[in-house]
């Protein structure tokens, strides 16, 4: 008995005992039990600095790849529209010490300028879907429809993007500049804002495309975690307001969304954050056009990501590295974009979120 | 003497009515909107695939501009193996730590609000920007080439967090009477842990690891510039020999002239759908078999 204590690690005063005193295989075991709490723990410690140690590898990676390009390209690199590798026939030049090809100049205000369009885009379309499903989904479906329903949004999110922007280039792309874009841009009026629904619709493959797409990617994210938050929502007050008169509408509007608005917020600013850094779907519907910021939503355009995924490539073959060093460049503009929406939305949402919506990034 | 009454600053009841209609119109129409797509979308990929499908596309490796994607299948799954070993035992411990053994000293609560933003940064971080860092860093800066090893590093880095949260809530939803219950019988901490915490939240810690599989699956930008592509079925190298995956056929191939590779792009779609979709069903079933014994309905 007295051994059986022993063995399992709780320390009790045993050991003045001779008779109680665990030997042989007992100790053994008694000492790996003893351990095994420490080897839990120690495992757990580890293991847990390992995305921390990832993050701080990952961003000193690549503030070292992109210190040559930032001495040379300098703060126009935000605000310039210029992308031309250089020629790379001729003896490359030293500029602040460092080796590139001979005209070569970079900005990336378009692909900036493109990844916050397309966000935008994706950001108003997404918002209004998700709240309303998310409404359907805790308040006007019955629960053998709003269950399968909630299933089958959360499979949405795993579709990987790359089908998604497979569907996006050649099917819904084409149809929209086919039956949808042309009524929407004659119809348009000539006045501020609306103006930039007007002019060439292209072939499907550009920015309005591009954002509706990564608005249904997001939806996903935004509507499963405003449905958790709606069904947090206690039932008193709601039917509190209801008992005063108010429609559903009302009782939506003033009660179950104050209620739960910081965490609806949160959940938005993190479909941002997948917006922004989504990759293939994008690169696949945009057309990749380098330096130019379109002119109309319906126009070729690109973003920080799908460059990257573009060009690295032929950057690769750069002899002097520097368009390698440009891209890392870009890609700490787009990580640091990424980082701060993130810590803003952990800072709004402050663990009210239990579960972290699990959608592919390209 | 005029009486302010609650109508006055009360918009009309036809007002009211028509915006009750609207929002219930528009809470209907936003499901559609999420659903319509989605089913097309689903439907595209098939119609595309299933006219020119052949079995023989599972067990031929690509010849030309036509043949069968085995190599990409093979290699799908080899990575899918690699970063359930890798980002599962990361993420799993990782979830353990926040949600067991570390608590702040201060007031009792879970604590190490640090290395939670840190793996939730990691959660956001844009995928192609850690591909870049795998390229620059490991395969051309540990000269590892393209090949499996770098491959599975960045995208196991990219699906921990998501099985660190999900083993996180599984283990907060274990009733904290199973560990009162363990301490009463006198178990250590560790073997608590293992023989009746972990035991009892295993089918949620398993959930969270096949929605990081498909994830990891479908993911094209952290492997494109890291795993490679090649013809020839998986070695056994971890390094220097690239390996094939599906999507990298889906992505390259769908704007092919020739027909053949066309397909070759639509059926790895294919297959990849039937793959996610597999993973994420079963964790669905799992889920709600578990719910079913909680609940005490068998």
């Amino acid at each position: 008995m007295g051994d059986e204590i022993a063995s399992s690690g709780v320390t009790l005063p045993v050991a003045s005992d001779p008779t109680r005193r665990a030997f042989g295989l007992r100790r053994v075991g008694s000492f790996l039990r003893g351990s095994e709490e420490g080897l839990w723990r120690w495992g757990a410690r580890v293991a847990s600095l390992i995305p921390l140690v990832g993050l701080v590898f990952v961003l000193t990676v690549l503030a070292i790849k992109a210190w040559p390009a930032i001495k040379v390209n300098g703060p126009g690199f935000l605000t310039r529209s210029t992308w031309s590798p250089g020629s790379t026939y001729g003896a490359p030049v030293r500029t602040d010490g460092v080796l590139h090809p001979v005209g070569s100049s970079y900005g990336a205000w378009p692909l900036i300028a493109g990844t916050l369009q397309t966000s935008a885009i994706a950001l108003i379309v997404a918002l209004p879907i998700s709240l309303g499903t998310a409404f359907a989904l805790t308040e006007r479906l019955p629960r053998w429809l709003s269950r399968p329903i909630s299933f089958f949004v959360e499979i949405l999110a795993g579709i990987p993007s790359v089908i998604i922007g497979l569907w996006g280039v050649l099917t819904l792309g084409p149809f929209l500049a086919n039956h949808v874009y042309p009524f929407v841009s004659n119809n348009m009026p000539d006045v501020p804002v609306l103006r930039y629904f007007k002019g060439n619709v292209g072939y499907g493959e550009g920015l309005l495309t591009s954002g509706l797409v990564l608005g249904l990617m997001i939806v996903p994210i935004i509507a499963s975690t405003a449905r958790d938050l709606f069904m947090q929502v206690p039932p008193l007050p709601k039917e509190g307001a209801e008992a005063l008169g108010m429609t559903e509408a009302e009782v939506a509007r003033r009660v179950t969304i104050p209620w739960v608005r910081s965490g609806l917020i949160g959940a938005t600013v993190l479909g941002l954050g997948r917006a922004l850094g989504e990759t293939i779907a994008v690169a696949m519907i945009t057309g990749s056009i380098l330096g130019q910021v379109s002119p109309n939503v319906y126009g070729t355009m690109t973003t920080i990501a799908a460059t990257i995924v573009s060009q690295l490539d032929s950057a690769a073959t750069d002899g002097t590295g520097f368009a390698i060093a440009t891209l890392a460049e870009a890609g700490l503009v787009l990580a640091v974009i990424s980082v701060v929406v993130n810590v803003v939305a952990r800072v709004i949402v402050n663990r009210t979120s239990q579960h972290l919506a699990p959608v592919g990034r390209g | 003497m005029t009486v302010a009454t609650v109508t006055d600053s009360y918009p009309s009841t036809r007002w009211r009515r028509f915006r009750e209609h609207f929002f219930k119109g528009l809470s209907v129409a936003s499901l559609i909107f999420v659903i319509g797509p989605s089913i097309w979308l689903i439907a595209d990929v098939v119609i595309r695939a299933v006219p020119h499908w052949r079995w023989s596309v599972l067990t031929t490796v690509p010849v030309g501009v036509g043949g069968g994607l085995e190599n990409a299948i093979l290699g799908t799954l080899v990575i899918m193996v690699g970063v359930f070993l890798i980002a599962g035992t990361i993420g799993v411990l990782t979830g353990i730590h926040f949600a067991e053994l570390q608590r702040s000293r201060r007031n009792g609560k879970a604590g190490g609000s640090f290395l939670r933003t840190a793996t939730e940064v990691m959660a956001g971080f844009p995928s192609i920007v850690l591909g870049y860092v795998g390229y620059v860093a490991l395969c051309v800066g540990l000269h590892w080439g393209f090949s499996l090893l770098p491959a599975l590093i960045v995208l196991s880095i990219m699906v921990t967090p998501y099985i660190s949260k999900s083993t996180e809530s599984a283990l907060r939803q274990v009733p904290t009477n199973y560990r009162e219950g363990a301490e009463a019988l006198g178990m250590s901490t560790g073997y608590a842990l293992r023989k009746v915490v972990i035991k009892s939240a295993l089918p949620g810690i398993v959930t969270g690891l096949l929605i990081a599989l498909a994830i990891a699956v479908g993911e094209t930008a952290p492997l494109l510039y890291t795993a490679g592509i090649t013809n020839n079925l998986p070695s056994t190298s971890l390094v220097h020999q690239p390996i094939a995956y599906l999507t990298y056929y889906v992505w390259t191939d769908y704007n092919q002239p020739i027909k053949a590779t066309q397909y070759l792009s639509f059926d790895a779609a294919l297959i990849l759908i039937v793959l996610v979709l597999v993973l994420l069903v079963s964790s669905r079933l799992l889920v709600n078999r578990t719910q079913r014994y909680a609940e005490g309905r068998h």
